[in-house]
Parts: structure tokens; C-alpha cells; sequence
């Protein structure tokens, strides 16, 4: 008996020492949360444009690249635009990762991603104000939306990687031709009519040109109802001259093709 | 392994490359806002004659086009004093710019000379501005005093171009004129241009006529009145004013109406408290009967293809709308909706039915979609009925009553259209009070 509790209160004793060695919280000289909170400068400071867009670019350009690639390597998670806090940027991640290595303890990270989305919070602040200047400018203020969701294009192509337009930059382009395209009520709205038209855009985003990509249906017979939704979306096209675009990105959009279709609004 | 994560890279770059090249944004709203068209006066060459330049018509046929345009509803049309350049001019070639500043999207002007033969030239040009281009251009000839059809021609030509849509100006509308008091009614049959121009009255009022009905492809006419205190079915033809008496039945018929093919007329024949449809083909006089029920079965009116008849019956215990084949089979209800439906007629592009519904006291003009649904009222009144259906499918002609006071004044009876929006109601000026309109069919389509 007390033999057995010798042994024990020994063996408590080794293991308590052991531990004091080499449980790193009881060393006193790791200072986990401090550390962190000095890289977390750092890295807000790295975060910001133009590095972080350019990385993860390409990785996602492509959905059937992205899959791939995601198989390869870390995945660089598609970003919702509204949540630009959600994926942390590429160095972000190595940085995340030495530090998991080093530390073991995931509640820094959660931390540091809190921390990020409180230093990008003037970002997201802007697309609530876009909805809500969207809202406004339906009450027939066409300069003001199509100013905010620039404007928001603008401050998102911070966080929002994206290779195609983003969802803002599509919607303002969208709303600017709604606006001039006047659509033939008489075209018949059961059959398959769309119109194609590639136009190509100034740095400023004048017209340098527009064509129709199906140009042997506009001169076929029988294609009267193409051809006169064809002309209406020339006119559109030509009316928006000069479009309201991005102030960035000129590579991405200095040629797109706008699919014209009329069906939804004439089956009313 | 290696090889492959190159690969991989490698097909990505190309990928990527290929997707910046087109970046695609589907349009798949726009406006339907009218367009903004700038009509220019038209002018005379200099071989037109003093007594031809008198009578206006540079400045006339192209104030019937602006009108036409503009009650279609899907015209704007710009004032004409803003335009900058002068007919001639921009008959021959347009400045663009002029035109576009005030930011007119067509602009139409035209020409008016005079044949060796004495026939008149009227030629029209249609511009698009935002594209710089002519959309068509076309001269027609004429007897002088046709300026005004020549003007309905243009408009339907114009019309036509910029939405897809056949025109429906150049036509007439059919209806009952009535005159006198309440009590001792004057109804005429009276046509006239579709713009409310060139009334014509067809009889002297001293029977009631009833329900005329255009035929869709030429100039004949059905309609009821009496004969020997009967009412008949009629067929008057408005060019010869031959009239003949439809059928030889031992009894009423009315509710007459043309098949789509203008070979047969459609109709009720009333026996014994009740009444069937029948059908008879106007060139060999044979009658067919199609329903057979102990309600009552009217106001038949065929489908575009001819193959459907739509009629009301109140087989169910109330008036609804029935569909059957052109041979009388496979009846179907398609109006389920609360209150009474009567009056159908298939639209002559075949997808929708036009009706008349009684619900809660109020009259209302709707359509419906073939088969009975997607049910939509277009207007509300305190009395209307009777639609018809223009050409095109598009708008619809009928006729409103309005509640006389208790002195017995007002409760007149006027035409009014109305397009498949419902939202663009006008009323159609007539000399006298108005009831049972009918469209007629493109005239220039025969």
C-alpha cells in the first residue's frame, strides 16, 4: 500500500516535470497572442492590391483549369463578392500555414481572419450602398447607378478576384444597354431568337466598333424577325456609345459580345 | 508526374488566355418605351400640278402616318419643329447628326410626283439614325384622291420594319351607327377607315341591324337584322352593296361570324328555346350543325387555322367559354374563372382568345391563351362588349356604354381600341354613337 502510493506520487511527479519541459505554455516564453497580432499588421498591410488579384487571377479563370488545379494544390477558394472576408488571400494562406506549424492552435487563425475582415470592412461597406443606390436610382436616376455600381466595381476589384466581370461590373453594363435597347414588340417570342454582337470598346469606353457575329442570317431571307432584332440591337449598342466601364481591367472587357434576347420581355 | 503538372499548367495558361478574349453579357431586357421617330414633311417634285399642291397632302400624309404611329402606342413622334433640315434634303441624304440630336432613332420622309399617266407617286424612305443606314425605301402609285390609303400603306410599311409585326392601317372597321332617341333607335351599318376617316353608311336604318362582322379576307359583310320580324343572318358585299339573305333556316339565326378562310359563315340558328351553332359554306349555300345540346350554344368564332371553334354555352348551369374541333367534337370548357364569359374570338395570330366577362356588375374585355389559361382582363367598365380583334393580333376594337343620369341624358355608345398591354386605351372618333365594331383584314393583303 504504501509502496503503490509511492510509486505514484513519484510518477506524478515525473510527469508533471516532463510536462513543465515541454508543454511550451508553461515556458512562459512564447507569447502566442502577441506574435500574432504583430503579423496581423503585416499582413493587412500585404493584402492590399495589386499582389493578391494577380495570384490567384489565373487560378481561377477557368472553371475546368480551377478543377484541376485544386486537385494540385491548396484550393484558392472562388470569393463571394459580398463576403470578401471569407478566403484569405494566397499569402495569406503560407502565412497561416507557418504559423498553424508553428503555434498547433486554430483559434489564432479564426482570430486572424477575423482580424482581416475588420480591416477590409470599408469594402464591403460599399456594395450595400451600391443595392441600395440601385434601389434609389430605379426611381429614374439612370447617372447615379450607373456611377455607384462603377464606383463598386471599383473598390471590390480589391477583394474580388474574378476573371470574367464581376457580378456588379456585368449588372452595370447590363442596366446601361436595358436602358437603350428598345425591343421590337412584334417579334414572335416561341421561337429561338438571339442576336450576337461583338463589340469592342476604348480604354474610355467608346465604340471602336460592333458587329454582328451571325451576319450571314441578317442577309438570308426569311430572317426577317433576325434581322430586325439585330438592327434594334446595333441601335442599342450605338446609343450606350460611349459605355460606362470599369476604370480598370481594360484587358478583360475592351471586346465583349452581348447576347441579345428578347423572349422573357415579350412573353411578358 | 512532373510532365503531367506541366501539362496542366501549360493547358491552363491556354485556357485562360482564351477565355479573356470574349467576355459575353447576356441582354435579355430592354425598354418598351415608344421609339422616338422624327416624320418629316414630304415634299413635291417640281412636275406636280397647282391643283394637286393645293389640296397639301406633302404635309397630310405624313401628319396620317404620325397619327397612325402614334396611337399604335409603340410610337413617339418627335415635334416638328425641331427638325433642322429641310424635306428635299433629308429625303436625298440625311445629316444623321441633325437628327440624332434631337435624339430621333428613325426618321421617314418622303416624296410626291406626278406620273405621265397621271397617277401619283408617292415614295418614302425609312432612316435608321443611330446606325446611319436606310432601312427601306418604297414608291407607290396611285389615283390621286387615294392619298389617304397611300398614307395607311406607308404607315404599315414603317410599322412593320422596326417591330416585326404586320401593320394594320390600311384597313376598316364595320360597325353599328346609332342615332334618335333612346326609345326609337336609328341603327345604320357604317364602315370606315380604321383612323375613324371616309364613313360610309351602308343602310338607311329603316331595319335594326345587329352584330356585323368583317369577313377577314375580302369585302363582305355578315350581320343580323330582320325579315319579317325575324331576325337573319345576312351577307352584304360593301363594294357592289349586293345583299343576300344567309341560309334558309325556319327560324332565328344570329351571332354570325366569317371562318378564317372567309368560305364559310358561322352562326346560331335558335329553335324551340334553343340554339345551336351551325355553319354554312357561302359559295355552295350546304349547311352543317356542329353542336347539339339542349343549352344554349352561340357567339361561335373559328380559329386562325380553322380547325377550333371557340363559343360560350351555358351548358354548366352558367355562361363559360367551350372550345370544340371544326367538326363539333371534343367540346372542352376552357373559362373557369368567377362571373359569366361570352363573346370569344380567336385572335388571328391563333395564341390568344379575346372575351367580354360580367363579374360583380362591371363588364370587362380580356384574353385568355387557347387552352384557357393565363387569363388577363384588360379594361373595366360600367357597360362593354363586343371585341374585335385587329389584323395583327395586337390591339382590339370595342364598344362602351356609359351609365345615362337619371334624366335619362348621356349613355351614348363609342368605339374604343385597346392593345394587349392594356394600357394604351383610345377612344375612336365617330360622327354618331357607335356599337359592334369588326375589323376588317388588311386590305392590301387580298
Amino acid at each position: 500500500m504504501q509502496k503503490s502510493l509511492k510509486i505514484s506520487f513519484i510518477g506524478h511527479f515525473v510527469i508533471l516535470f516532463i510536462s513543465s519541459i515541454t508543454l511550451p505554455f508553461l515556458m512562459g516564453k512564447v507569447q502566442a497572442p502577441l506574435v500574432i497580432s504583430v503579423d496581423l499588421v503585416q499582413i493587412g498591410d500585404r493584402t492590399n492590391i495589386p499582389y493578391a488579384p494577380k495570384v490567384l487571377d489565373g487560378e481561377k479563370t477557368d472553371k475546368k483549369t480551377k478543377d484541376r488545379v485544386v486537385t494540385n494544390q491548396a484550393p484558392p477558394k472562388i470569393v463571394p463578392k459580398e463576403k470578401p472576408d471569407a478566403v484569405p488571400l494566397p499569402e495569406n494562406i503560407k502565412q497561416i500555414k507557418e504559423l498553424l506549424e508553428k503555434r498547433q492552435n486554430p483559434v489564432k487563425v479564426e482570430n486572424l481572419d477575423k482580424q482581416t475582415s475588420e480591416f477590409e470592412k470599408k469594402e464591403i461597406f460599399d456594395p450595400n450602398k451600391i443595392s441600395a443606390l440601385i434601389d434609389k436610382s430605379k426611381k429614374d436616376n439612370a447617372e447615379i447607378e450607373k456611377k455607384t455600381s462603377l464606383e463598386a466595381t471599383q473598390s471590390q476589384q480589391k477583394n474580388v478576384v474574378v476573371s470574367k466581370l464581376t457580378i456588379t461590373q456585368e449588372d452595370a453594363i447590363k442596366a446601361q444597354i436595358f436602358k437603350c435597347w428598345n425591343i421590337p414588340i412584334g417579334l414572335p417570342y416561341n421561337e429561338n431568337l438571339t442576336v450576337k454582337v461583338r463589340i469592342k470598346l476604348n480604354p474610355d469606353g467608346s465604340l471602336i466598333s460592333s458587329e454582328i457575329l451571325d451576319q450571314s442570317r441578317m442577309n438570308a431571307g426569311g430572317q426577317t424577325y433576325y434581322k430586325i432584332l439585330a438592327e434594334s440591337a446595333l441601335r442599342a449598342v450605338k446609343l450606350c456609345n460611349p459605355l460606362k466601364v470599369p476604370p480598370t481591367e481594360y484587358e478583360k472587357w475592351k471586346e465583349m459580345q452581348l447576347n441579345f434576347d428578347a423572349k422573357e420581355m415579350l412573353r411578358g | 508526374m512532373k510532365n503531367y503538372i506541366y501539362k496542366i499548367v501549360f493547358l491552363f495558361f491556354l485556357i485562360t488566355s482564351k477565355s479573356f478574349a470574349l467576355v459575353t453579357v447576356d441582354i435579355t431586357r430592354g425598354n418598351l418605351d415608344p421609339l422616338p421617330v422624327a416624320i418629316s414633311n414630304f415634299y413635291f417634285d417640281i412636275n406636280i400640278d397647282s391643283n394637286l399642291k393645293k389640296k397639301n397632302i406633302e404635309n397630310k400624309i405624313p401628319e396620317i402616318v404620325q397619327n397612325n404611329l402614334t396611337r399604335s402606342g409603340l410610337f413617339f413622334a418627335l415635334d416638328k419643329k425641331s427638325f433642322i433640315q429641310k424635306p428635299e434634303v433629308a429625303h436625298n441624304k440625311p445629316r444623321f447628326e441633325d437628327w440624332s440630336f434631337i435624339k430621333a432613332q428613325v426618321l421617314v420622309t418622303g416624296k410626291i410626283s406626278l406620273e405621265k399617266d397621271e397617277r401619283l407617286k408617292v415614295e418614302f424612305k425609312l432612316w435608321d439614325v443611330v446606325s446611319a443606314t436606310e432601312l427601306s425605301a418604297l414608291a407607290f402609285y396611285t389615283a390621286p384622291d387615294n392619298w389617304r390609303r397611300v398614307a395607311h400603306l406607308i404607315s404599315d410599311k414603317i410599322y412593320e420594319r422596326l417591330t416585326g409585326e404586320k401593320g394594320y392601317f390600311d384597313t376598316r372597321i364595320i360597325y353599328v351607327a346609332e342615332t334618335g332617341p333612346k326609345v326609337n333607335r336609328k341603327k345604320r351599318l357604317a364602315v370606315m377607315d380604321q383612323d375613324g376617316f371616309g364613313v360610309k353608311y351602308l343602310t338607311l336604318g329603316n331595319e335594326i341591324v345587329l352584330t356585323p362582322r368583317f369577313s377577314p379576307t375580302n369585302q363582305l359583310v355578315t350581320y343580323m337584322s330582320y325579315y319579317k320580324n325575324l331576325p337573319r343572318v345576312y351577307l352584304l358585299n360593301i363594294e357592289t352593296g349586293l345583299q343576300d339573305l344567309v341560309g334558309d333556316f325556319p327560324g332565328m339565326t344570329f351571332a354570325p361570324r366569317f371562318s378564317s378562310d372567309g368560305k364559310k359563315i358561322i352562326m346560331s340558328f335558335a329553335q324551340e328555346g334553343n340554339s345551336d351553332i351551325y355553319t354554312m359554306d357561302i359559295k355552295t349555300r350546304v349547311v352543317e350543325k356542329l353542336t347539339d345540346h339542349p343549352s344554349i350554344d352561340t357567339s361561335p368564332s373559328y380559329s386562325p387555322d380553322g380547325a377550333q371553334i371557340a363559343f360560350n354555352s351555358d351548358r354548366s348551369g352558367f355562361q363559360q367559354i367551350y372550345t370544340m374541333k371544326s367538326d363539333g367534337t371534343n367540346v372542352k370548357r376552357i373559362s373557369f374563372g368567377d362571373g359569366l364569359y361570352g363573346t370569344p374570338v380567336w385572335s388571328p395570330r391563333g395564341d390568344l382568345i379575346a372575351f367580354t366577362k360580367l363579374y360583380r356588375n362591371k363588364f370587362y374585355i380580356g384574353v385568355m391563351r387557347s387552352d384557357g389559361s393565363g387569363e388577363r382582363l384588360l379594361t373595366e367598365n360600367y357597360y362593354q362588349e363586343a371585341p374585335s380583334w385587329a389584323p395583327n393580333g395586337r390591339v382590339l376594337i370595342f364598344y362602351r356604354e356609359t351609365a345615362s343620369d337619371t334624366a335619362g341624358r348621356g349613355g351614348g355608345a363609342k368605339l374604343w381600341s385597346i392593345d394587349l398591354t392594356g394600357y394604351n386605351e383610345r377612344l375612336i372618333l365617330t360622327e354618331t354613337d357607335a356599337s359592334d365594331p369588326s375589323w376588317s383584314g388588311l386590305l392590301s393583303a387580298k
